[in-house]
């Protein structure tokens, strides 16, 4: 079971989290117009990298707040985890 | 009474307490201290088992984790439990112990005519003999494999037990208290670290409890009580004895296994049977040790052959000999301590070294004792079908692959030694690769991937001073980063005995024309020949060899046999070993009970239950529940003997004619606050949200990004930043994440705030073509006409004295209403309603009735709403907005989307009028279609139409719309049914829409 720190609660344990994907997606504007591919781009298409990974998680039994983890998706090392309006690098 | 195999003194155990128990029935005795094996050892019994493929008579090889014949049917405590290891289990009194694997006995084996067939019995024989004719499986090999190779017997009792799971955290947690283990756990102690020490076995100590050396003057099991009476005596230690670490998960996550009172007598109700424990270590010491391997010989499988340091453990540990005339075959060192330590106890061995003669401090010493010492020689094979008798030994040429001479020797035991491997299981499971050291001819721990660091043997290291230091080393610096305090402890005077240098030698040749089966995994009968059929046959892998053959694929993972695996395949594919490489180990490390890992959540405590403010009433008014989730929801209100389709038939009629209540606190609720409410609701949203007045619901849809329809719902605006929003029962968790996400990570500047108040509220519908009437009753003060309060209206206004929220909304297709009281006040508002309604004919309605009414009203739900359907499918796209965006809008414009031949909803019923149409069954044109039949789609909901009196359902169809009038078959292969039906419009009842606004 992964060890992940909220940057709201600190370190829990991964049953209090909901995995939400990857974190680099970017929603097209609402409002605005989005050619088909970019769309297609957005609701489909995901790297599947072996290794380090941005992600959302929600911390779903605890603070409820979405946050970014990096991790590696071979060996679940987390080398960072961010609130939402944090950049990572 | 007397125990032929029991030595006068030595031993562990308490003599002062007799256990009585039975093995196959036969009455014996033990000694508290005993495990089943041992108290069968001192009773002279060998014969145990039969083994899984050839039914070859087994007997015990091992005295701890390392056994892999001695699976025993054991019943205790008033259960049965298989495949319980009879090395590891304690005795206790009263237990039962029995055979497994043999039919009708074990003394006599029907399966053991698969030894003498053994030819028919070769590598990957489950691939090969049982691919076909497929029907074959079922009738004749199934039942056959299963009868002839069934390990114990799953008990169908219920597991009356109790098992706790406990959530830990340390700074080091320490797996074995062998040297190496205590002198780390104790450093790491001294340096105020809170320290987990966890043993496997029952006493603590290791190897100290069976080697002949001292530390600091003390005897090695002195030093060890001493030390972790110390370690018990600190408030930052835990000590636990038959607590095994079996897993080491990610980020440092171990997992334990505790045997908390299988060994008890007595136990107070309250004590678990086992306990897991998940241990969130922030560094972890691996002091598993190691485990003797064994060397290949012919029928080395016979009972009465053990490993020698088994053999040492029955007499030091347990007061036992394993035999009375022992040969004892090594290619190191250690053997020899087992052989003196026969001698000690007047028993003359005859050892067997396969290295040349040469000198070392053992050897002379078993010299100096008279001991009959034979260089250069092994075992060819044992003799004896149920017990060895005797052993044809051989002298070995110098290229150690021909026989100088050959004789053949009494004995009653082989105590046989292939030197030792590191327990590495823990170390590979935590990421570790693991490296080939050249010395040991064994797997060591290499680069670390996780917080873990092995000590002593498990490492390689196998003197105990060099395992001293390392413990005393490691758990000192390592729990030093923690704490930031470094205690100086003086490294203890160590005396041992030097071993010299083993011989890599793990398998005996066999002389011309002799070929008898020569073992290297027992437990899954797998021997040398096996595996070089798996080889001829093309199989290079060791991952592939070992799935062919099965090696190391036991309960026991291979403990006595991976090395010897791995040396088998390199000398055949001319290799070294670590060019073969090793097998991946997984947790568990031993098998553990079911009800450890389920631990307490059996029954009702499985999962958390919900129950609404009403739901006593519901009790005592004899609802038939139904589970929602975790929700409790009255299906029906069973009066007499109703069944559940005449009571929902009842109910849901009662709606249509006069007026019916339903608890509807299920339904998720949310509450939406913030100047930007509306534009958020206007993006979540497929239709309008802009201009919702105030005091006004609204029915909207809310879509996945995907364009697939998420969820329904009315929301309310109750002021003019303050929404209510309701979801559907099952989905309200993931609608809550799903608005969270948008605004705290898409839009995070809309300033809106969401909140969950489910449970804050309690629901009631009314609904019925009385409900009016009614709710004038309920609110004599209040204008509850269709002016006041139309369609989609709200008003807040007292509940006799209680604030409550009014929606005209209906989910039945009726004139009807939703009432939210404070959940404190939910009993209240229903009995009130009960009361009040009785004069209107009101009578309380379940999800079934609701079902019912929904449906023939076509209203979708969950089963239309299944993930696969957008708004169009569902006759929504009325709600979908053209002029703003939304949620999943650019997806609806996909080319999928809007083929005309899409299935869409439709309304079914059957040509008889009579037969109800299984939900689920599938719609195809020619119901004596050759298959594949071509399906045109699905029935999703069925009901009893309450208002046309027949069967009634919805389906989600090709061409949809386009098939009104005509006729097909609704087939369900499951109940065996075929109807023919008629498509009508999915909306059987009231298709305008009048009831609701009237
Ligand atoms: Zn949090």
């Amino acid at each position: 079971m992964l060890y992940i720190k909220c940057p709201y609660c600190g370190l829990r344990a991964q049953k209090e989290f909901s995995y939400g994907g990857d974190a680099t997606v970017k929603r097209p504007n609402i409002n605005e117009e989005v050619s088909s591919e970019d769309w297609d781009n957005f609701v489909y298409m995901r790297k599947s990298p072996r290794g380090k990974h941005l992600e959302l998680w929600q911390h779903i039994a605890g603070c409820r707040q979405w946050i970014k983890v990096q991790r590696d998706t071979a060996t679940h090392e987390i080398f960072q985890t961010a609130k939402v309006t944090e950049e990572i690098r | 009474m007397s125990q032929p195999f029991r030595l006068n003194k030595e031993g562990l155990i308490n003599r002062n307490k007799k256990i009585s128990f039975t093995f196959n029935g036969k009455k014996l005795f033990g000694y508290e201290g005993d495990t089943i094996a041992s108290a069968l050892i001192a009773n002279g019994i060998h014969l145990v088992g039969r083994s899984f493929k050839y039914h070859r008579p087994r007997g015990f090889f091992g005295a701890g984790v390392e056994e892999p014949n001695a699976k025993l049917q054991v019943e205790f405590n008033g259960h049965s439990e298989p495949n319980v290891n009879a090395t590891e289990m304690e005795l206790v009194e009263g237990l039962s112990a029995t055979s497994q694997n043999c039919w009708p006995s074990v003394n006599f084996d029907i399966g053991a005519i698969n030894n003498f067939l053994k030819m028919f019995f070769p590598a990957g024989f489950y691939y090969k003999t049982f691919m076909w004719p497929k029907s074959f499986w079922y009738k004749i090999y199934e039942p056959f494999i299963r009868k002839a190779a069934g390990l114990g017997v799953a008990s169908i009792e219920k597991d009356k037990e109790r098992y706790e799971h406990k959530f830990e955290y340390c700074d080091l947690l320490v797996t074995g208290s062998g040297p190496s283990g205590l002198a780390s756990a104790y450093a790491a102690a001294k340096n105020g670290a809170k320290v987990i020490l966890a043993e496997d076995k029952p006493r603590f100590g290791g190897t100290l409890l069976t080697d002949d050396v001292s530390i600091d003057n003390l005897s090695g099991k002195d030093w060890a009580e001493k030390i972790i009476s110390e370690l018990k005596s600190m408030p930052n230690v835990t000590v636990k004895n038959r607590s095994q670490v079996f897993g080491y998960y990610d980020h440092n996550m171990l997992v334990m296994f505790e045997r908390v009172s299988d060994h008890l007598e007595k136990k107070s109700k309250f004590t678990p049977r086992q306990r897991l424990w998940y241990i969130r270590a922030k560094e972890t010491i691996l002091s598993t040790g190691s485990i003797e391997r064994p060397i290949v010989f012919g029928n080395n499988d016979t009972p009465g052959i053990f490993l020698s340091a088994a053999a040492k453990e029955y007499m030091k540990v347990y007061g036992v000999l394993v035999g009375k005339k022992p040969l004892i075959f090594t290619n190191n060192d250690s053997a020899y301590e087992t052989a003196l330590e026969f001698k000690k106890n007047n028993v003359e061995p005859i050892i067997l070294d396969t290295r040349e003669e040469h000198s070392s401090e053992l050897i002379d010493e078993a010299k100096s004792k008279g001991i009959d010492i034979r260089f250069s020689h092994g075992v060819i094979v044992a003799n004896g079908y149920k017990k060895v008798k005797s052993a044809k030994i051989g002298k070995l040429n110098k290229d150690k692959n021909s026989f100088e001479k050959i004789e053949t020797v009494d004995c009653d035991c082989i105590c046989v030694s292939g030197f030792w491997t590191p327990s590495v299981h823990l170390a590979s499971q935590s990421g570790n690769k693991l490296k080939y050291e050249e010395k040991i001819d064994a797997f060591i721990p290499d680069k670390k991937k996780q917080h873990e660091t092995s000590v002593g043997a498990a490492n390689g290291s196998f003197t105990l001073e060099e395992s001293l230091k390392n413990g005393f080393e490691n758990g000192s610096n390592l729990s030093a980063k923690i704490t930031d305090t470094k205690t100086e402890i003086a490294i203890p005077n160590v005396n041992e005995k030097k071993y010299g240098a083993h011989d890599k030698f793990w398998c005996m040749p066999l002389p011309k024309n002799e070929n008898p089966k020569r073992f290297v995994d027992f437990q899954n009968d797998v021997s040398v020949s096996d595996i070089e059929i798996a080889l001829r046959e093309g199989y290079r892998s060791i991952e592939h060899v070992k799935r062919y053959t099965t090696l190391g694929m036991a309960t026991d993972q291979g403990r006595t046999s991976n090395l010897n695996g791995l040396q088998l395949v390199s000398n055949i594919e001319n290799k070294i070993v670590p060019e073969v490489g090793h097998t991946t180990f997984r947790p568990p490390f031993t098998p553990i009970t079911i009800g450890t890992i389920v631990g307490r959540e059996v029954g009702m405590e499985y999962m958390p239950t919900r129950k609404t403010p009403m739901h006593e009433w519901h009790e005592k008014n004899n609802a038939v529940f139904v589970d929602a989730g975790a929700w409790k929801r009255p299906r029906y209100y069973k009066q007499g003997n109703e069944t559940l389709f005449e009571a929902s038939k009842r109910e849901a009629k009662n709606v249509r004619e006069n007026v019916g209540i339903c608890d509807v606190t299920t339904l998720g609720k949310i509450d939406i606050k913030g100047p930007d409410a509306a534009e958020f609701l206007n993006r979540v949203y497929t239709n309008a949200w802009m201009k919702l007045p105030v005091g006004k619901a609204r029915y909207g849809l809310m879509l996945r990004e995907d364009g697939i329809v998420m969820d329904d719902g009315t929301t309310t605006r109750i002021s003019e930043n303050h929404y209510h929003m309701t979801t559907t029962t099952a989905q309200a968790a993931n609608v809550l994440s799903h608005l969270e996400y948008y605004l705290q990570i898409v839009w995070p500047e809309l300033n809106v705030n969401v909140v969950s108040t489910t449970e804050q509220w309690a629901g009631a519908a009314i609904a019925g073509p009385k409900s009016r009437d009614m709710l004038s009753k309920l609110y004599p003060d209040l204008d509850v006409s269709n002016d006041a309060l139309p369609f989609m209206g709200y008003k807040e206004a007292e509940f006799f004295g209680v604030p409550s929220r009014i929606f005209r909304i209906s989910f039945s297709g009726e004139l009807a209403y939703e009432i939210n009281v404070k959940s404190d006040h939910g009993m209240f508002m229903w009995e009130k309603m009960m009361e009040v309604g009785k004069q209107f004919g009101n009578q309380p309605y379940g999800t079934e009735a609701l079902s019912t009414l929904r449906i023939e009203m076509g209203h979708v739900a969950g089963p239309e709403l299944d993930g696969r359907t957008i708004p169009s499918d569902v006759s929504l796209n009325g709600l979908v907005s053209k002029k703003k965006d939304f949620i999943g809008k650019n997806s609806l414009g996909r080319e999928a989307f809007n083929v005309e031949s899409r299935q869409k909803i439709v309304g079914l019923i059957p040509i008889d009028r009579k037969s109800s149409i299984p939900e689920g069954s599938h719609i195809v044109q020619d119901q004596n279609a050759k298959l594949p039949n071509p399906k045109l789609g699905h029935v999703s909901s069925s009901c009893w139409s309450v208002e046309n009196n027949n069967p009634f359902s919805l389906a989600i169809m090709k061409d949809g719309k386009n098939m009104i009038g005509k006729k097909f078959f609704a087939v369900s292969p499951l109940k065996n049914k075929s109807i023919e039906v008629e498509v009508i419009s999915s909306h059987y009842v009231d298709p305008e829409g009048k009831r609701v606004r009237s």
